[in-house]
């Protein structure tokens, strides 16, 4: 069951080699918290961005946090590129495991039901298949000469991110995003920030459980007030435009990426 | 040369009012991130049809989705969404797109975001309208470095969609998936067939006859500019600001 912890002690399952899994820019990421694991010096992670990312996955790219990226897609959206991925990628240093979004999705689900594969369309033909030889082509068993692919589940050791509020007893309010419950429900572990604390049960109104995960599936969340900044947080507040503009810009370069870090990764820690 | 699109109308009015004619009468169309001028031609369709098509904007309130990220592969995989725009760094003759890189895949000299959801909705979505405005060599290739989709595939291939046409700053492109080639369907007011075989570095047909891609009608004009682009403004301010003047001290 969870408990509320200080951001450090919620974040302790996160170490070296963690297979971690983040939700996309929309439903709410942890920035307060990776801003934290980045400046514990973390190295060598398996993530999965689910099913894409932006910021939070520059950023622990650029750090050199990241061993395998598993992912749709790493951009800044309508600031164009993802900097410190794309330099990435182009010297080698991190290995890539290209996917498309329901791939993503899919594999996660099979995690979350506890069975070992889940078939999807689409793909055949692709060089994003040719480059997975972890994904197989089998033929419908139901059907004749009808291949379809098969993908291995993703059971993440981690699942982070951030919502709205928690209670009492660790329940999460996620509202509509529920691509949050797929990933508690697939992985080993979930750790969740939040903005704030509630005195109600979110189970007891039908209206909140609805869009509520269970302390069951939550080990640890810690309080981190606007804690998806400079992200946006659905029904809380827009992403800070000016502070991502100086991030695409300050990013373009090593040198400037550094920087970007010393003003407000490291520098924050005394704030 | 064809005659210069009169000067009130700008290039991305006429793209989506292209656009919004090849939506057609369907059902529901959805529309990615980062796509102003298919936002834009998908709501001109449904302001012109009355409330039809349903439109879902993705990163918008626009959008019914209540179960999470999945729920618009999910509705693709039943059939539920009748269009769909895909772009690609490289697209080719053959209609195969490459979001990923170029030059080789673990040594790229570019490295775009990557495939996002093409992967599977290229194959599911009965019309999926290809839109890339950067007409060039560089873009439309004999062959892509990396197929995200392909534009066709086998028989035995379960596809019940895949590339509808390719529209870009210069032209319109048709695509037939029995011969498994693009055919220029009209060319832009302003531009000319040369240049389009000049700044085309794949093989498409070419019809005797090409006409010039109609203008949009003065109540297509007034929908976009007085209906389409105070909703635009939510999701693509500065488009909308940049385009139609939305927000701009009055």
């Amino acid at each position: 069951m969870a408990q509320i912890r200080t951001l450090d002690a919620a974040l302790d399952a996160i170490s070296d080699g963690t297979m971690l899994a983040v939700p996309r820019e929309q439903s709410g990421v942890a920035m307060e918290a990776t801003r934290a694991l980045i400046r514990r010096g973390i190295k060598n992670l398996h993530l999965v961005a689910v099913p894409t990312s932006t910021l939070q996955a520059d950023l622990l790219i650029g750090t050199g946090s990241v061993a395998v990226l598993e992912t749709s897609a790493v951009s800044l959206g309508e600031l164009g590129p993802a900097p410190r991925f794309t330099a990435a990628v182009k010297a080698g240093t991190i290995a890539m495991k290209d996917a498309t979004c329901p791939a993503i999705h899919a594999a996660l689900q099979a995690a979350e039901k506890g069975i070992p594969f889940m078939p999807l369309r689409g793909l055949i033909g692709s060089d994003l298949l040719k480059h997975r030889p972890d994904w197989r082509v089998v033929d419908n068993p139901f059907g004749s000469d009808d291949p379809v692919v098969l993908l291995p589940a993703i059971k993440p050791d981690v699942t982070l991110f951030h919502a709205g509020m928690v209670d009492a007893e660790g329940n999460v309010w996620i509202g509509r995003q529920r691509d949050l419950l797929t990933l508690a429900h697939a992985a080993t572990t979930t750790i969740v920030t939040v903005e704030t604390v509630t005195d109600r049960n979110l189970l007891d109104d039908p209206a909140l459980a609805a869009g509520t995960l269970p302390g069951f599936y939550v080990e640890a969340v810690a309080v981190a007030p606007r804690g998806a900044w400079p992200l946006s947080l659905p029904e809380h507040y827009a992403a800070d435009a000016v502070h991502l503009a100086e991030y695409a810009r300050l990013a373009a370069t090593a040198e400037g990426f550094n920087k970007y870090l010393d003003m407000f990764v490291h520098g924050r820690r005394a704030a | 040369m064809a005659a210069a699109p009169p000067n009130d109308i700008r290039d991305e009015e006429l793209l989506a009012a292209v656009i919004a004619d090849l939506i057609g009468n369907a059902r529901h169309v959805a529309v990615g991130n980062a796509s102003p001028v298919p936002a834009t031609a998908a709501l001109l369709a449904h302001a012109r049809g009355g409330g039809r098509p349903y439109v879902s904007l993705l990163g918008s309130r626009r959008q019914f989705f209540t179960d999470g990220g999945v729920e618009l592969f999910d509705c693709a995989g039943q059939g539920r969404i009748d269009v769909f725009f895909l772009s690609g760094g490289q697209i080719d003759g053959e209609g195969n797109i490459n979001l990923v890189s170029i030059g080789d895949y673990y040594h790229p000299t570019t490295r775009f975001p990557g495939s996002f959801g093409a992967g599977y909705l290229y194959y599911v979505v009965p019309k999926v309208i290809l839109f890339r405005t950067e007409h060039s060599r560089r873009t439309l290739v004999p062959r892509v470095d990396f197929i995200s989709a392909p534009g066709v595939s086998p028989a035995n291939v379960y596809r019940t969609g895949g590339p509808f046409c390719l529209i870009t700053n210069r032209c319109l492109f048709g695509f037939d998936r029995n011969r498994r080639r693009f055919h220029l369907a009209s060319v832009h007011p302003g531009h000319d067939v040369a240049e389009v075989i000049e700044h085309t570095d794949f093989e498409f047909d070419l019809p005797d006859h090409v006409p010039v891609t109609r203008a949009p009608d003065p109540e297509s004009l007034r929908l976009m500019r007085e209906v389409v682009a105070p909703e635009l403004a939510e999701v693509y301010p500065k488009f909308a600001a940049d385009v139609f003047g939305v927000g701009r001290a009055a």
